[in-house]
């Protein structure tokens, strides 16, 4: 490949400056939650992490976020496939429109979110009747986290879908494969990959959310009260090393999801390099 | 382009087709495009009077103001980490690269809250240099800087993310000829980078002042909620719900909205102009391009 010395100046400059900055705003600080968190006895650390109401914000935390990146994926497929594969009026409007949970601020979202699912809100008015809450309960959580993460599918999955090659597709239809058979066996597979990048990148978005899913949640301990509320709670109570430890239990499955990511990412890169 | 015949059979049914794409519109328009309008609708519901009174409201414009001047310093900052970070990743071949990108994406694995809890950790007044800070009366938490730390390090990864892959496809050819033509580092990166890259980087500007503008979690914890002082729009949006000022609330909700339509406007306008210069690029073959020496280091 490239060779060990390049003619282009500022290699020492720019990665020194990369280096010093990533250190100075992310991992320095970082790094202050697991300092902090290593001053707490091991007893001590697992009593807070497993108490109780602690235990239930994860339960309500990573059980909105799954059902929320479900139904992501579900709809993110039907919105993909047809903003690349069909023609309609309005799509590329329809198609920037998909970028609005990434621009609207999510305390926007929030309010307008809970406003909309409210009793009397524009679309609550008429689940009430059916005996459908939204608002202020775990319901209310899954919607706000399915327009936060919806996204997140449909951009991962576009350009895979775009760079599908046709002559795949008529190959398996000349082989006499009905259109089903030629999705499920033949595309489906391809775009696997991306599908659960698409959905482990909105999982972990959504376990991380708070300005969206505060507003809309009602924040009942124990019933919908989510991990991130939690530890502001904490900290308006001076509770720090409380805090600390709660931030340290997500820090450790939000990496455990970033390293899954790129580890999906490689094998979606090596397949496509195998059908190239 | 296919002829008929062989297009019906790599494609769906009629009915299929118009109920897959009934669904996909029915999703957006409910769950995305529906709130939009709501923002709107909700901030003029009572009158034009009452929105720009909410407006007006000397809270609601040092929040305005505070936001731009986060912003204003956020941005910048992470610009030029993103443009040293590409030239180093994207122009030089190192140990541990991947790890370093890795590393680059990091904030956005981390909660919001989670930002803004270790910038308390550090300079809080138990924390590691709050006391220090408190002698020299130094304030950073529940004040301007430690707003726009969290800040800095929410849209950390924007400019990088998006210059880093777009350098790379775009090789480093062109700068190695400029170099072995006599022009200096700087020139080069000013006369032959920059333009190059130039919209991939409004790309990432424009999505940095996005989240930059509109962040409420990392924010919300050190700022203090001090009100005319340390609020930022997300945050006096937040206050105004809490204390049932629908109309004023979503009055100020809506300049989010717009920013956000903005953003959205920009950005197709910004991917089109990429897609035609790297489609541009793909169209010229590598020996149809004007005498550069490609093997200038030889």
């Amino acid at each position: 490949m490239s060779k060990p010395h390049s003619i282009l100046p500022g290699f020492r400059l720019s990665l020194g400056y990369t280096i010093l900055y990533l250190s100075l705003i992310v991992l320095i600080p970082l790094s202050a939650i697991f300092f902090k968190t290593a001053l707490m006895s091991w007893p001590d650390f697992w009593a807070l992490v497993t108490s109780p109401r602690v235990v239930a914000s994860y339960k309500v935390t990573f059980g909105t976020s799954l059902v929320a990146a479900l139904i992501n994926c579900l709809f993110g497929l039907v919105v993909a496939w047809s903003l690349t594969r069909y023609q309609f009026v309005g799509k590329r409007f329809f198609d920037a429109l998909v970028d609005l949970p990434f621009a609207l601020p999510t305390a926007v979202a929030g309010i307008t979110l809970s406003s909309l699912y409210s009793v009397n809100g524009w679309v609550g008015q008429y689940l009430e009747p059916h005996g459908i809450k939204v608002a202020y309960t775990p319901t209310g959580i899954v919607v706000a986290l399915t327009f936060i993460g919806l996204p997140f599918v449909v951009r991962t999955l576009q350009p895979v879908l775009e760079d599908l090659e046709a002559e795949v597709e008529e190959a398996a239809a000349c082989l006499g494969a009905t259109r089903w058979q030629t999705f499920r066996r033949v595309i489906f597979p391809a775009i696997l990959p991306a599908l659960l990048t698409g959905f482990t990148l909105a999982f972990a978005r959504a376990i991380g959310e708070y300005g969206s899913v505060i507003f809309i949640a009602g924040n009942m301990p124990m019933i919908s009260e989510i991990t991130p509320l939690l530890i502001v709670a904490k900290l308006e109570q001076y509770d720090y090393s409380g805090a600390t430890a709660l931030a340290l239990v997500m820090l450790v499955f939000s990496f455990v999801l970033l390293f899954t990511i790129n580890g999906l990412q490689w094998w979606a890169s090596r397949r496509g390099q195998r059908g190239a | 382009m296919q002829p008929k015949k062989s297009a019906r059979s790599t494609q769906e049914p009629r009915w299929l087709r118009y109920s897959l794409i009934g669904i996909a519109l029915a999703f957006l328009l409910s769950f995305l495009f529906l709130p939009l309008v709501f923002v709107f609708v909700q901030a003029l519901a009572k009158g034009v009077d009452t929105y720009l009174d909410a407006l007006k409201e000397p809270d609601a414009w040092s929040a305005i103001r505070l936001t731009l001047i986060t912003a204003a310093i956020a941005v910048p900052f992470n610009l030029v980490f993103g443009v040293a970070a590409s030239w180093a990743i994207a122009r030089f071949e190192f140990k541990g690269k991947a790890f370093l990108v890795s590393l680059i994406d990091l904030p956005f694995a981390v909660s919001p809250v989670i930002c803004g809890l270790i910038y308390i950790l550090l300079f809080g007044s138990h924390g590691w240099i709050g006391p220090w800070l408190q002698d020299h009366d130094i304030k950073i938490v529940f004040a301007i800087p430690g707003i726009v730390l969290a800040t800095v390090f929410v849209t950390f990864p924007f400019v990088a993310r998006e210059l880093i892959p777009l350098m790379q496809a775009q090789g480093k050819d062109e700068e190695e000829a400029a170099i072995s033509l006599g022009a200096s580092g700087f020139q080069t990166f000013w006369r032959v980078t920059l333009p190059n890259v130039k919209w991939g980087l409004i790309y990432g500007v424009i999505l940095c002042n996005a989240r930059a503008m509109g962040e409420f979690g990392a924010v919300s914890v050190v700022s203090g909620h001090i009100r005319g002082e340390t609020n930022t729009m997300p945050l006096h949006i937040e206050i105004l719900y809490n204390e049932y000022q629908q109309a004023a609330a979503f009055a100020v909700a809506s300049l989010l909205a717009l920013l956000a339509l903005v953003t959205l406007v920009l950005k197709s306008v910004v991917e089109w102009r990429l897609r035609k210069e790297l489609a541009a690029q793909d169209e010229l073959p590598p020996d149809g391009l004007p005498a550069t020496p490609r093997t200038a280091h030889a």
